[in-house]
């Protein structure tokens, strides 16, 4: 089967981002920028799957500004068979991204698509849910493991309290959950040879889709910042601290 | 406004989560309930308890083999229905409402805003990005609302002194795309991490699942606290998933949270910087966890944290 796995090109997750002083969102100019880190994991699967021989093609796919296709040759560095970029230097909402995938989801027709559960910039944990609403397919969010067997997959998710498995039939939308596995590093000679592996550009439009945000971003601000607290010279001390706020057994 | 509250439940009694939802629900307008399951017995009782939550209007009751697990194949359609007749839906922004608002968003084509710190307006909402290292004030243009909410941000709504109407709704089924296999829910026969008043977090420097249940867990007991972790606790394998705070684990805001042996990571601060108050204790002075802590204490946890224990 063909695996989709989309990526999100985002600050890199060491970075420490900085508000905007005029407030209109988070500083990304000259800042280190990286593939999502739950993306990373999605890739690893699908290359994963392939290695047992369940996936015979992989497809990396990317909405966004042409330097998103650094993030599809990362992809294909890692183990990607071909990837497509669907560019528009828009900010794209979650609901217009999945209608993407959607279309590119008919035409490729994937066995599967791994996305990430979120992607660390907007922290929204919707794309893979809303995918599997407008393909009508199942869904495995938050999956810790992904077994496919036969014409059905039993994803393993990591739930509030545990873990749960599902058994779904494909094809089948996965979003990932960090302890899937642990994504490989590009080896050079990969890195050298993914910069001839095909890569598509298109735009949204070819997939009929409108863009325009659903939701108008105000205003971005700064949390609040916690007081300078102090530090205690030794146990006594805090238990001291401890007390006077009432926290004893 | 028309407000339809998706209630978690465990099959027995209404969880925790869904109360700060009501909460948030009732700051745009009237408060319907959903309570989605299999089984009469427990549906019904759920169902009972939901109705008294105060400021609880009508409670839905879908009974159904198909609802039992949550399922958000079969559950997103149900919701999609009934939101004929309502403007906003709500769920807790647990694993469990994660997965069922997208799902139901997209087929109402709206778009989703998630964990909602506040309500603005009617349509303003504020969240988090960046892992809580920004805080975005979004206004939706969308017909219908569709959104996930922090538990910590709003407070829990009183169970006791609501009479809402309890209605059966029909709708719905099996969608034929997915079946629960199996679960394995942690054994915790202590509080909850996400509503405990206490938390007692371990992190890397305990450096094994012996050193956290010696140094972690009779403080906890002492304290009558929940445990939690850092990702590198639980990725090390000291403890189960669910005890991870952060990020990407459960977002907390306790009355005391303590972290211990732990650095600090901007993914384990999203879950944790709005609790009241922050104890850590690590032995690198320079840990950024000191730069939230409102009582630092530098040293050994293996020795500071035995003393506190029997100190306190």
């Amino acid at each position: 089967m063909k695996i989709l796995v989309p990526v999100k090109r985002v600050l890199d997750y060491n970075v420490k981002p900085r508000v905007k002083s005029d407030g209109t969102g988070v500083d990304l100019a000259n800042v280190k920028m990286s593939m999502n880190p739950f993306d990373e994991i999605g890739v690893e699967e699908a290359i994963r799957l392939k290695e047992k021989g369940v996936a015979t093609e992989i497809v990396a796919v990317s909405v966004g500004p042409q330097k998103a296709q650094e993030t599809l040759r990362t992809a294909l560095a890692m183990g990607a068979d071909r990837a497509i970029l669907v560019q528009t230097d828009d900010a794209v909402e979650p609901l217009a991204i999945a209608k993407i995938l959607k279309g590119i989801a008919d035409a490729e027709q994937p066995g599967l698509v791994i996305l990430g559960k979120q992607a660390i910039d907007d922290d929204n944990n919707q794309t893979g849910q809303m995918l599997a609403a407008l393909t009508g397919w199942a869904q495995g969010t938050f999956a810790s493991a992904v077994n496919v067997d036969g014409d059905s997959v039993n994803v393993t998710r990591e739930v509030d309290g545990g873990l749960e498995t599902v058994k779904l039939k494909l094809p089948a939308i996965v979003t990932t959950d960090l302890r899937l596995n642990e994504p490989r590093y590009a080896s050079l000679p990969n890195i050298m040879k993914a910069k001839s592996k095909p890569l598509d550009t298109k735009t949204p439009a070819d997939y009929g889709v409108d863009t325009t945000p659903r939701v108008k971003v105000v205003k971005v601000s700064e949390p609040p910042v916690r007081s300078a607290g102090v530090k205690v010279a030794d146990v006594d001390e805090l238990v001291a601290k401890l007390k006077a706020m009432g926290v004893h057994s | 406004m028309k407000t339809l509250v998706w209630v978690e439940h465990d099959g027995s009694s209404v969880k925790d989560a869904t109360l700060a939802v009501v909460t948030a629900a009732s700051k745009l307008g009237e408060v319907h309930l959903l309570v989605a399951g299999s089984g009469v017995d427990g549906v019904d009782g759920v169902a009972k308890e939901a109705a008294q939550i105060a400021g609880v209007g009508k409670v839905h009751v879908a009974d159904n083999a198909a609802f039992g697990h949550n399922l958000p194949e079969n559950i997103a359609p149900l919701v999609a229905e009934l939101m004929a007749s309502h403007d906003a839906f709500l769920a807790p922004a647990t694993t469990t409402g994660k997965n069922i608002a997208p799902r139901v968003a997209a087929l109402l084509d709206v778009m989703q805003i998630s964990e909602i710190l506040s309500v603005e307006g009617d349509k303003s909402f504020t969240r988090p990005i960046y892992a809580g290292n920004a805080i975005a004030t979004v206004e939706s243009s969308d017909a219908k609302l569709v959104l996930t909410v922090r538990g910590t941000a709003f407070d829990k709504a009183a169970t006791s002194g609501g009479s809402g109407t309890i209605e059966a709704v029909s709708a719905g089924g099996d969608a034929g795309l997915s079946s629960f296999v199996g679960a394995e829910i942690a054994k915790q026969d202590r509080p909850e991490l996400t509503s405990a008043k206490i938390i007692v977090s371990g992190g890397r420097a305990l450096g094994s699942s012996e050193k956290y249940e010696e140094v972690i867990v009779p403080l906890a007991d002492k304290l009558g606290a929940a445990l939690g972790a850092s990702r590198a606790a639980v990725d090390a394998g000291y403890v189960p998933n669910d005890y991870q705070v952060g990020q990407t684990g459960k977002i907390v805001a306790p009355q005391v949270y303590f972290a211990i042996g732990i650095s600090g990571a901007i993914q384990h601060l999203a879950g944790m910087k709005d609790s009241k108050t922050i104890v850590a204790i690590n032995k690198d002075e320079d840990a950024p966890i000191f730069q939230v802590a409102d009582f630092g204490l530098v040293a050994d946890l293996f020795s500071a944290v035995p003393e506190l224990t029997g100190k306190i």
